[in-house]
This record gives C-alpha cells, sequence and structure tokens, in this order.
C-alpha cells in the first residue's frame, strides 16, 4: 500500500481576527462584561482567538435590535426578503473556501466533510428559504401566515454553520428576526457570517449574533421578548429550555440526541452497507445528533460484516483535519474528549468487547479513534447513552420483528438506517421505526427539502421542507 | 333532573307512566322522532320549568315512587375498553346546572390514570397499525352510535346547563363525521414528496405520536367529541380527563365508544378533578402528548407544562377556543410526527 501525501489545505484564505465582539443592530459591539472565551484549534489547542462571553445586558440589548428591526423586516414584502436570502446564499458560495477552513480550524472536522459537505448545504439552505419567503401563502398555513416576531437560536458545536444556516435561513424567510448564541467551542465561522449579513446589505438588527456559554444561551431563551426559542443540542438541556418557557407562549422547536440503530439484514449488499456504517457513525466523528451509533447486524452475518467493517476501518485516516485526505478529525473540544473515554472505559467495564485500527493519534489536540463494541447489551450504557463520538455499539438480531423492538427500545427517535435488498421489508421497517428519518440503503444524507425532526425525547419541530416554516409562523 | 324532560316527553305524545331516570327517559325518546325530542327540549327553559320540586330527595315526586322506582345508572369510568369503577372508591356529586342531585360521579385516581395510560400504551399499536380507512369507518361509526342516542345526550346536555341542547348534539355528530373524514386525507394535505439534489426516493408522511393525555373542555359533549376526535382519528390513543362540572355525558359518550368498533384502550375517559389527575398525567414517562385545552387554571397549565419537559412530551395549549367554529387541521397536526423516509434511486 502506498502512503497518501500530506495535501494540507492552505489558512491563508482566512483571515482570524485575535479579539471577537458581539454584533449587534448590525453593529461590532463590545460586550458590557468582563468575561472572554478562547476558542482553539482542537486540532493543535492552539488558540484561534477570543470572543465575548455575552451577559444578560447583552443579550437584552440584542433582543431590543432584533424587536426594533422586527417592523422593518416583517413589513418588507416577501420577494424583497427573498432576495437579501438569495444574496446571502450566493455570498456564502463565494466565501465557501474561507468558511470550509475556518469550519474546519474551529471545529476540528475534516475540511474534506466542511468543503463538500457543510458549506453546499448551506448554501442550498439558504437558496431554498429564499424561494418561499415570498410563497409563504402557499405553504399550507393559510392566505397570510404571519411571523412570530424575535428569534431566539442556540445552536451546538458540530456543524456550526449548518446549524445557522437551518436556523436563520426559514425565520428569515416567514419575516422574524433572529438573536443567535453560537456554541462556545465554535463560534467563529458565525462571526464570520455576521460579516457576510453586512457585505449583503441586510437591515441592521435582523440577524444579531451573542456569543458565549450556557449562561448567554439560557440568558436569550428566557428573555421575556423573545417569541420563539430554537434549540439544537444535547436532550438534556432540551429538557430545561422546556422547562423554563412553559406558561410564557412562547413557540419552541427541539432538536435533540440520538441513539439511531442501523439495522443491516443478512441479505444487505455488503459493501454498500459498510459504506453506511463508517458513514452513520464516523462521519463528523460522530458528533452528529442522528448517528448510526447502535449497529443492529442479522446474527447470520455478523462474523462476515464485522470482519468487512474492521478491515474498512483499517483504511480510515485520523489526523490533520485542514489535510484534503483526512477521514477522522479531531474531537471536538477536552471536554468532549474526557466523555467519550468515560463511557467507552464503561463499556469495557460493563462487559462488552472493544477494538479499534492500529492508529496513532497526534500528540497534540483531541483525539479518539474510531471504536467498536461487540458483544453489546441493550442494558449497556453505551448502547442506551449519546456518546456523541466515534463509537459503535454493535448487536445482533434474528427477525425482522426483533429487529423493530431493538431499534425502538430507546427513548430517543431521531434516526434509524435499513440496509436490505428487499423492497418489501424496507417499507415495512421503515414504517414501524419510531423515528422522524429513516434511511434506507443510505444513511446521514440530508437536503434542505427534507424535513429533519424527531420523535419521543429527539424533541419536537421539523427543520427543512414546507414543514420547517411552520416554526416561524403564527400558526 | 326529570324536570326538563317531561315536557319533552309530552310534546312526544309519550305517556310518562311513571318513568323519571335518564335511562329509562331515553330509551323512550330515542324511540321517537329525533325532532320532536329536540324541539321538547329547547322549548324548555330550565328556571321557568320549576315545579317547585328541588333538593335531592326531591327530584322523584311521590307519584312516581308510587308507580315505580326507578333504576338509576351508576356513572363509572371508561378505561381499556370497560367500564370499572375507582380504584380508589371515592365518587364525587353532580348536580344539574340548578343544582339538583343527579349522580355520583367516579373520582378517578392516580392509579385510574396510570391503569388509563396502560391501556391506552397496550392499543397503540393495533390502532395506529390500522388502515385510514378502517379509522375513518369506525369514526363514522361513532357518529351514527351518537346519532342514535341523540335524545338521551340532548337531555343530559340540558341538564348539565347547556344552551341548544339539540344542536349541540348535531354539532357533535357533525363533527365526528368531518373529522372520519379526516383519516385517508391528512396524509395528503401534511405530508410530502421531497425533490432533493440527489439520486434519492424522498417522502416525508405524518405519523401519530403516541399516548396523548388530554384535559378536556367544559364543554360536556361537542367540546369533548372536539378534543378527541382529532387524536385519534390519526392513530394516536388517548386518555381523557372528562370536565369536572359536568362529567355525566362524558360517560355515556363512552357508551358509545364501546359499541361503536373502536377498539378498547383507543378512548379511556376518567371523571374526576383535572387538578388532582393532570400532573400525573404530564409527569408520566409513558405519555407522549398533552392537551390542556380544558387546563383554566394558569398555575395547573404551568405545572403541567413542567412535568411535561422531563420526557418532552408534545404540549398544545390552545388559546380559548370556539367549538362552533371550523377546527381546521391544527388539532390534527398538533399530535403527528413527520417521518422522511429515503432510499437511493438507480438500477
Amino acid at each position: 500500500m502506498f502512503e497518501y501525501a500530506p495535501a494540507p489545505e492552505s489558512r491563508d484564505v482566512v483571515d482570524i481576527r485575535p479579539s471577537y465582539g458581539l454584533f449587534i443592530g448590525g453593529e461590532w459591539v463590545d460586550s458590557q462584561g468582563e468575561n472572554r472565551n478562547k476558542t482553539v484549534n482542537p486540532a493543535s489547542e492552539e488558540v484561534l482567538a477570543e470572543v465575548a462571553w455575552a451577559t444578560e445586558a447583552d443579550v437584552d440589548r440584542a433582543v431590543q435590535a432584533a424587536r426594533k428591526a422586527f417592523g422593518v423586516w416583517s413589513a418588507l414584502p416577501g420577494s424583497e426578503r427573498a432576495k437579501y436570502l438569495f444574496r446571502i446564499a450566493r455570498i456564502i458560495q463565494e466565501r465557501s473556501r474561507e468558511l470550509a477552513v475556518l469550519e474546519s480550524l474551529d471545529n476540528g472536522k475534516p475540511i474534506r466533510e466542511s468543503r463538500d459537505v457543510d458549506l453546499p448545504l448551506v448554501a442550498a439552505h439558504f437558496f431554498y428559504y429564499a424561494g418561499w419567503a415570498d410563497k409563504l401563502g402557499y405553504a399550507g398555513y393559510g392566505p397570510g401566515p404571519r411571523p412570530l416576531g424575535v428569534a431566539g437560536q442556540v445552536i451546538p458545536w458540530n456543524f456550526p454553520l449548518l446549524m445557522l444556516a437551518w436556523k436563520i435561513a426559514p425565520a428569515l424567510a416567514c419575516g422574524n428576526t433572529v438573536v443567535l448564541k453560537p456554541a462556545e467551542t465554535t463560534p467563529l465561522t458565525a462571526l464570520l457570517f455576521a460579516e457576510i449579513c453586512a457585505q449583503a446589505d441586510l437591515p441592521p438588527g435582523v440577524v444579531n449574533i451573542v456569543t458565549g456559554a450556557g449562561e448567554t444561551g439560557a440568558a436569550l431563551v428566557n428573555h421575556p421578548d423573545v417569541d420563539k426559542v430554537a434549540f439544537t443540542g444535547s436532550t438534556e438541556v432540551g429538557r430545561q429550555i422546556a422547562r423554563s418557557v412553559a406558561g410564557t407562549g412562547k413557540k419552541v422547536t427541539l432538536e435533540l440526541g440520538g441513539k439511531a440503530a442501523n439495522i443491516v439484514f443478512e441479505d444487505a449488499a455488503l459493501d454498500q452497507a459498510v459504506e453506511g456504517i463508517v458513514n452513520g457513525i464516523f462521519f463528523n466523528q460522530g458528533h452528529v445528533c442522528c448517528a448510526g451509533s447502535r449497529l443492529l447486524v442479522q446474527e447470520s452475518i455478523e462474523t462476515e460484516l464485522l470482519d468487512a467493517l474492521k478491515r474498512r476501518l483499517g483504511t480510515l485516516r485520523l489526523g490533520d483535519p485542514l489535510d484534503k485526505n483526512t477521514d477522522i478529525g479531531a474531537i471536538n473540544s477536552a471536554a468532549q474528549l474526557a466523555k467519550i473515554r468515560e463511557l467507552s472505559d464503561l463499556g469495557e467495564a460493563e462487559g462488552a468487547e472493544r477494538w479499534s485500527p492500529a492508529c496513532s493519534l497526534p500528540d497534540k489536540g483531541f483525539w479518539f479513534p474510531p471504536t467498536i463494541f461487540t458483544g453489546v447489551a441493550q442494558s449497556h450504557r453505551i448502547a442506551r447513552e449519546e456518546v456523541f463520538g466515534p463509537v459503535l455499539s454493535v448487536l445482533t438480531f434474528r427477525t425482522p420483528a426483533e429487529a423493530v423492538e431493538k431499534a425502538n427500545n430507546t427513548p430517543f427517535g431521531l434516526s434509524a438506517g435499513v440496509w436490505t435488498e428487499k423492497g418489501s421489508r424496507i417499507l415495512w421497517m421503515a414504517d414501524k421505526l419510531r423515528a422522524g428519518v429513516v434511511w434506507a440503503n443510505t444513511f446521514n444524507r440530508f437536503d434542505p427539502t427534507s424535513p429533519f425532526g424527531g420523535y419521543k425525547e429527539s424533541g419536537y419541530g421539523r427543520e427543512g421542507g414546507r414543514h420547517g416554516l411552520e416554526a416561524y409562523l403564527d400558526v | 333532573m326529570t324536570k326538563a324532560e317531561k315536557p319533552g316527553r309530552a310534546r312526544a305524545g309519550k305517556q310518562s307512566g311513571g318513568q323519571t331516570t335518564r335511562r329509562a327517559d331515553a330509551s323512550v325518546d330515542a324511540a321517537a322522532p329525533a325532532a320532536s325530542g329536540e324541539t321538547a327540549v329547547e322549548s324548555v327553559d330550565p328556571v321557568e320549568s320549576a315545579d317547585g320540586g328541588s333538593g335531592v330527595g326531591e327530584t322523584a315526586p311521590a307519584r312516581e315512587r308510587a308507580a315505580r322506582l326507578a333504576v338509576r345508572k351508576t356513572y363509572k369510568l371508561y378505561i381499556g375498553g370497560a367500564f370499572p369503577r375507582s380504584e380508589s372508591g371515592r365518587s364525587y356529586a353532580v348536580a344539574s346546572s340548578r343544582g339538583d342531585f343527579l349522580a355520583n360521579a367516579s373520582r378517578a385516581s392516580r392509579k385510574d390514570a396510570r391503569d388509563a395510560v396502560t391501556a391506552a400504551r397496550k392499543a397503540f399499536g393495533g390502532w395506529s397499525g390500522a388502515t385510514a380507512y378502517n379509522r375513518g369507518q369506525i369514526l363514522y361509526r361513532v357518529a351514527e352510535m351518537l346519532e342514535g342516542r341523540r335524545a338521551q345526550f340532548t337531555a343530559e346536555l340540558a341538564e348539565a346547563g347547556t344552551k341548544r341542547a339539540g344542536e349541540v348534539v348535531d354539532a357533535a355528530v357533525d363533527r365526528l363525521v368531518w373529522y372520519a373524514g379526516w383519516s385517508d386525507k391528512i396524509a395528503a394535505v401534511a405530508g410530502s414528496t421531497n425533490p432533493v439534489a440527489g439520486p434519492y426516493f424522498n417522502v416525508s408522511s405524518p405519523e401519530p405520536t403516541g399516548v396523548v393525555a388530554v384535559v378536556a373542555p367544559d364543554e360536556p359533549l361537542l367540546g369533548l367529541v372536539s378534543v378527541i376526535a382529532p387524536v385519534i382519528v390519526t392513530g394516536n390513543t388517548c386518555v381523557v380527563i372528562a370536565s369536572e362540572r359536568a362529567p355525566l355525558p362524558s360517560i355515556t359518550l363512552a357508551e358509545v365508544l364501546a359499541t361503536s368498533d373502536l377498539p378498547g384502550g383507543v378512548v379511556n375517559i376518567l371523571t374526576g378533578s383535572a387538578a388532582e389527575i393532570a400532573p400525573w398525567l404530564a409527569a408520566h414517562m409513558d405519555v407522549n402528548a398533552l392537551d390542556l385545552t380544558g387546563v383554566t387554571d394558569e398555575g395547573l397549565a404551568v405545572a403541567c407544562e413542567e412535568a411535561a419537559a422531563e420526557n418532552l412530551k408534545r404540549v398544545f395549549r390552545p388559546a380559548a377556543t370556539d367549538w362552533s367554529a371550523d377546527p381546521g387541521t391544527r388539532r390534527l397536526t398538533a399530535f403527528l410526527e413527520t417521518k422522511t423516509v429515503w432510499h437511493p434511486t438507480g438500477v
């Protein structure tokens, strides 16, 4: 086997400022508090920049700016709002290399994924919802559906720009204004997006970006003048948000955790299934809420499939996220790495067998090798809890009914995968699985035209498609 | 309780023959032309028709006792298709709008609520798996059975103080028929095929969310039907807390449901105190959604919403509802999930 020569993407396309303020009312302003966060490159632990830790007063200022802008923005004809969104989509395409490199630097994800998956999807979401802005009367919510007002949006660190697009594009298309809080470990692309809003001449206050940690998010969610709360993140924080907005009448959408079953039947096309399993759990280092973290394999092909899977894992390349040949990048933060280690150690302690390919980890940064646990029982914590890392639990089944039973045996219900060549079985399984997205003979596909969201404790509401508009309309 | 009915029987040309219980009246009225029963009841102003008797001991005049002692109905709960008494053994007195004693209704306990959730969960697989056509037929059957008991409901509603009770029964029947027709259409209206940028077949369709706990509004029949029908026509099962003030038509509706081919457990009706039972349902980990339509106490509503956060129940809490207005699809979609299925296309 030949080794690949390093093929690093250049960082020169990105200009990172040493320090960032808050983007409020179309201007960069300083935080009124003293606290600042450092955001680091998880692949090297190098400090990339300092960002403000917005206080309650900062959040209040941002909400007021959004409230002021709401009158202007919601009064614009939909066709004008559409043009702004189309503009933003175009600028994202023009600056996509810059955004992709910055995303990989700040998040640790391979440039192959930020460049080929994240950025095209980000642009696509703005294009898609731009088209809705002047067609809301056709969306099935009555002839003149009205926007809600100010949307408070809190997004996670696993897909910083994509989650921003999922939140901001439909909100703006419907005539709302937004205050968005990016995750504390990945704020940089959201701050670059603020520049893009300025380039597009978006009216001041329509988009406001406040950086900070959980406290800032809580201040935003609890602000009395926020009409709509949109959150993507952990089920635990989702629960807190649901509790804190109880009785306020705020409209809430939550996209929370998952523990997806990826179900492989004995008649599945094996090589395709192996690729799907790898894509399902090792895409974005497993930092995916809909990751296929539970492999349910039919007992008759367990050995054959695991052999093929292990062979495939041996070819995955872990390392520099900016290298175009890298498959697996860095774990986003020290805290997340600690959590993955804790749950993996528990997996071993509870009796599951752990396997990773021979794989050297860089000295600096946060790294975790792709890992498989076999002999997993449904009661094991690695089979029940969301690891949010490159850790796959393997369980077996004998009959389709047993596969359904095991797949649905979780409080989550975000996604599921089915691999079989038998069409009628796919339809039967898709019908029985209690999950918001079912991928048959594929996995981890996303598209702005396609509603995404969970059943049960994976949260409520849908993002994407016509369904995604409902979250931002008074219906 | 018979005051409102006596003129009705007279108009319908029936000889009262000393029949005084609701049940007996209903069977008589049901046999009579429906229109006459309705007109009769509507023409009665409960206040004006007061015959001087009042209070528990005097509602059955001596002449009736002399002819025949009424066989009163025992109002129980409706759980899993059966009519059990409350596990707690408790009941509470239900009065007419004029304050007359009507019956003792069961006062459901936390255990009853848990049993009802168990029954609803058990019924969910079969009911959600039934074809939409089948569910629509069964809802229509409920409307048929309700229509057949028109006089009984008209009388019960009149006692509960409902004005124009006959029209309200009509509206309840019509609402059931309206929702029945939605069973096989909501997927077309709320679903979609999605033109994704790639070689995939991709379709989104609505599915029931699971077990829904419903606090019914204080609108004993039309409101009750309007909250139950949209929940079940889409394949959910439910546990309903009936109007506390006027629970009797709810249990009579349960009799309609029980004889309508609706599988046991799809609808479970509890009578008693919403303040006492609702928090347990809101906190129950096997309940998927909460309809707080009937909760008027702000503190109770907030407590329920907070409890519902624990397993992220879907909470539906509409503003004041006009039950005579076109309901739209809001109540249908509130308890639906959207499932998106992807499959590659190719040869």
